[in-house]
């Protein structure tokens, strides 16, 4: 019986919240591998982008709710995703047309490129908050849970509960339909091949009478898609915060490289090493080891590896020392 | 002269945006932008040196800037004697287990050649000093923090004028870029971005956090000065002399001596705050002038010359015999090290420092806007760069409300999107800052000034 209430625990404290967490952060992670890919780009303007479309999706399910429409036990922004995504794919195109083409045509460096996002970035974040302002806003509705503590406790007649929150069921569920999709459009279909091709070498592509243009839009419209519906399971796990978006973008860029950028398979992977890794070296393991050692020998100590406070830091020192033991990730990405 | 005809009249014509604010806002106003313009240019000195000399970009600035207002608090504070007496042992030994746990990674990386068994040796003695680093740190951290948390809660400094942070704060920094140089460096351009705003983060979230070293998010406040304060000022004999020398014929036009009191007064309050700011101009100026002599003069050096060639043809540099990681590592360390002092500077004028407020945005990626749109690789560029950007910076919110209230003028006053508008004034700057970005890097990529190749 201890020994599954520490399960029980691990469960709920570690696991749930860092298959929510990771699945956010792989979403937005094959975004920006994507980029990688194909623009051949380190886009700094991803975790406003997230934060772009997400405003709409805000703006959309308030503007719904008073309408009066709903999903049920659902939460309205569900309904909100595809127009959100329509805008932020507009928007994308407009920025791409105004700023990233000329250099696309130019052939300008990296370097040059990732100057431009943050040119971009910092449009984006004054659009952001000269529309919908830098406040907090949650915009979940419907349901709040699946599973509470006390019913499963009453259920199981253990002594420690789980708790399944809606928002972080939807995550993993919608995370994993939009990314198996993905996969097979990107594997599977002629349009999803001509885009493997172009990013594994652009002049053989061209020979082969693909049109970069169209690669090029196909896509942003993928970036939009995945930006947008991360940035609103983010939204809906947590609340909407544009600086808080912008912070996320680290993690993300930690798990894009971790998992080899420019490989989107890694990508995936990628946002959940961080975001275990995260969890796990952050959790205070004292619930856990007191079911599981007798009772003379419970710890005194949290024994916490580092403070919650560092659980940035945590995601970030994993990259540094992927990127000095084995630079092309834990999935080989682009050979740097 | 004729070459500098543009650089002279770029800065007239920025000398003159900062006398406008000041006969239009205030002279207090004119002259804190002016001072944030001069820390501006330091960092973007620092900067420049990194990504215009060497063709190094470096994301982490706010990590040096944070490292150099760290150096302020731990020079000119005043050691806390009853936080050393409680946990000062512990955190000395501290310091001695990290000494050692370095010293025993690099035996293993020495002595052992290339194999899985070193991998996991060095990870499991990293992983087993941290956990000595906890048991032994804990209680110590402990009890600092419990020291009169309200006013110290942490160890203090070494209670030495503030003037010696400056350098100690560069010094800082340096060592810093030193450790990441040596890790970083070898990683390709979008890489080495990305790396270096993490470890940035990570910097600035262990300030944050470890409050026993600087009080972390509860901030320390009224740090030394290397300036006389106001309050002094307002009593001290020859300043009011000197002030009622200054407005004599204003003062003789009023007439009953009471009014003539309370004018004197409050032009006595104006002018000792604009006093204490122009003595921070003048020690800022010439950290300037100093450094823009220097920089220039290395520039122009066989060094300089160096640099550029292996920023523009790295091959070409090593197969004449230039040790490009030595030098990369070299012009890294230098620039962080202005970046620090520039840190330094800033927390100094402030008076006090704040861990949280140290976000990418303003630090990190504002600075690098100035040295693009100032000019890359020259060093009136850049410093002209930190100049305009700092000014837009703070102008955009009230430039951009006049014309908001230009455009929506015949709107009523309660009307939403005009309400709704004038709320969000502050966050226009964003916009010009990002627009700028980009118009520049399109037309004119090479910046306001651009760099400039003296044949010889």
């Amino acid at each position: 019986m201890d020994f599954l209430n520490a399960i029980i625990v691990l469960f709920n404290f570690t696991v749930i919240p860092a298959l929510a967490y990771g699945s956010q952060l792989a979403l937005g992670a094959i975004f920006v591998t994507l980029i990688y890919a194909v623009l051949r780009f380190a886009n700094f303007a991803t975790g406003d982008m997230m934060s772009f479309g997400t405003m709409f999706a805000v703006i959309l399910t308030y503007y719904f709710q008073s309408l009066g429409i709903g999903l049920g036990v659902l939460p309205t922004a569900l309904l909100t995703i595809p127009f959100a995504i329509l805008m932020m794919i507009l928007y994308m195109l407009i920025i791409d047309k105004f700023v990233f083409s000329y250099y696309r045509i130019k052939k300008s460096p990296p370097v040059q490129f990732a100057m431009v996002s943050v040119g971009v970035m910092f449009v984006t974040q004054a659009l952001i908050r000269i529309i919908i302002g830098p406040s907090d806003r949650r915009f979940l509705d419907g349901e709040k849970f699946i599973i509470k503590a006390a019913e499963f406790k009453e259920m199981t007649g253990l002594t420690e509960g789980i708790t399944l929150k809606s928002t972080q069921a939807i995550t993993i569920i919608v995370t994993l339909i939009v990314v198996s999709i993905m996969f097979w459009f990107l594997n599977r279909t002629k349009t999803g091949t001509s885009m493997r091709a172009y990013s594994d070498n652009e002049d053989l592509a061209l020979l082969s009478g693909i049109d970069p243009k169209r690669v090029v839009l196909i896509t942003w419209v993928i970036a939009g898609i995945l930006a947008t519906i991360g940035g609103v399971l983010y939204g809906l796990d947590k609340s909407y915060r544009p600086f808080v978006y912008f912070n996320n973008m680290l993690p993300i860029f930690a798990a894009a490289i971790v998992g080899g950028i420019g490989n989107p398979f890694g990508a995936f992977l990628g946002g959940y090493v961080i975001a275990f890794a995260e969890i796990f070296v952050t959790y205070a393991y004292k619930r856990f080891i007191s079911y599981l050692l007798p009772e003379h020998l419970e710890p005194d100590s949290l024994l916490q590896l580092l403070s919650t406070d560092y659980k940035f830091a945590v995601s970030f020192s994993i990259l540094v020392i992927v990127l000095l033991i084995r630079p092309s990730g834990i999935f080989k990405g682009k050979v740097i | 002269m004729r070459n500098y005809k543009n650089v002279i009249a770029a800065y007239s014509i920025m000398i003159f945006l900062i006398i406008l604010v000041g006969i239009f806002q205030s002279w207090s106003i004119a002259l804190t932008i002016l001072n944030y313009c001069l820390i501006s240019a330091v960092m973007t000195i620092g900067a420049n040196i990194q990504w215009g000399y060497a063709g190094l970009i470096n994301f982490g600035i706010m990590g040096y800037t944070a490292l150099g207002g760290l150096a302020v608090v731990l020079v000119s504070v005043e050691p806390v004697k009853k936080a050393w007496q409680v946990g000062g042992l512990n955190i000395l030994a501290c310091i001695w287990i990290i000494v050692a746990i370095i010293f025993v990674v690099k035996f293993v990386l020495n002595r052992f050649d290339k194999s899985k068994l070193r991998n996991y040796s060095v990870a499991s003695v990293i992983l087993g000093g941290i956990i000595l680093l906890r048991v032994t740190a804990a209680p110590g951290i402990e009890a600092i923090e419990s020291v009169d948390p309200a006013k110290t809660g942490f160890l203090g400094g070494m209670g030495l004028p503030v003037l010696f942070s400056w350098i100690f704060g560069a010094l800082l920094a340096g060592a810093l870029a030193f450790v990441i140089g040596k890790i970083a460096l070898g990683l390709r351009a979008d890489y080495l971005a990305i790396a270096t705003l993490l470890i940035a983060e990570i910097i600035v979230s262990i300030i944050k956090h470890e409050e026993w070293l600087a009080r972390g998010v509860k901030n320390v406040i009224g740090l030394k000065r290397p300036a006389p304060y106001e309050i002094d000022l307002q009593t001290s004999e020859w300043f009011i002399n000197l002030v009622t020398k200054f407005n004599s014929s204003k003062l003789n036009l009023i007439n009953s001596i009471f009014d003539k009191q309370e004018a004197l007064n409050q032009m006595v309050i104006d002018a000792s705050s604009v006093y204490v700011k122009l003595c921070f101009t003048g020690l800022f100026l010439t950290v300037v002038i100093f450094l823009l002599i220097v920089t220039q003069k290395a520039l122009y050096s066989p060094w300089g010359r160096k640099m550029r060639a292996i920023r523009d043809n790295e091959e070409a540099a090593s197969a004449m015999g230039k040790n490009i990681v030595k030098e990369h590592l070299l012009i890294f360390i230098l620039g962080s090290a202005i970046v620090g002092l520039a840190g330094a500077m800033m927390v100094t004028n402030d008076g006090l420092f704040t861990p949280g407020s140290y976000r990418p945005m303003r630090y990190t990626f504002v600075i690098w806007v100035m040295v693009i749109v100032g000019g890359t690789g020259n060093n009136f560029g850049a410093i002209l760069g930190g100049f305009v950007v700092w000014f837009l910076w703070v102008e955009a919110a009230p430039i951009a409300l006049f014309l908001i209230n230009l455009f929506t003028s015949h709107l009523p006053e309660t009307n939403a999107v005009r309400v709704h508008l004038i709320e969000s004034a502050p966050y226009f700057r964003f916009l010009v800052i990002g627009i700028g970005l980009l118009l520049i890097m399109r037309y004119r990529p090479q910046g306001i000034i651009p760099e400039k190749i003296i044949k010889q």
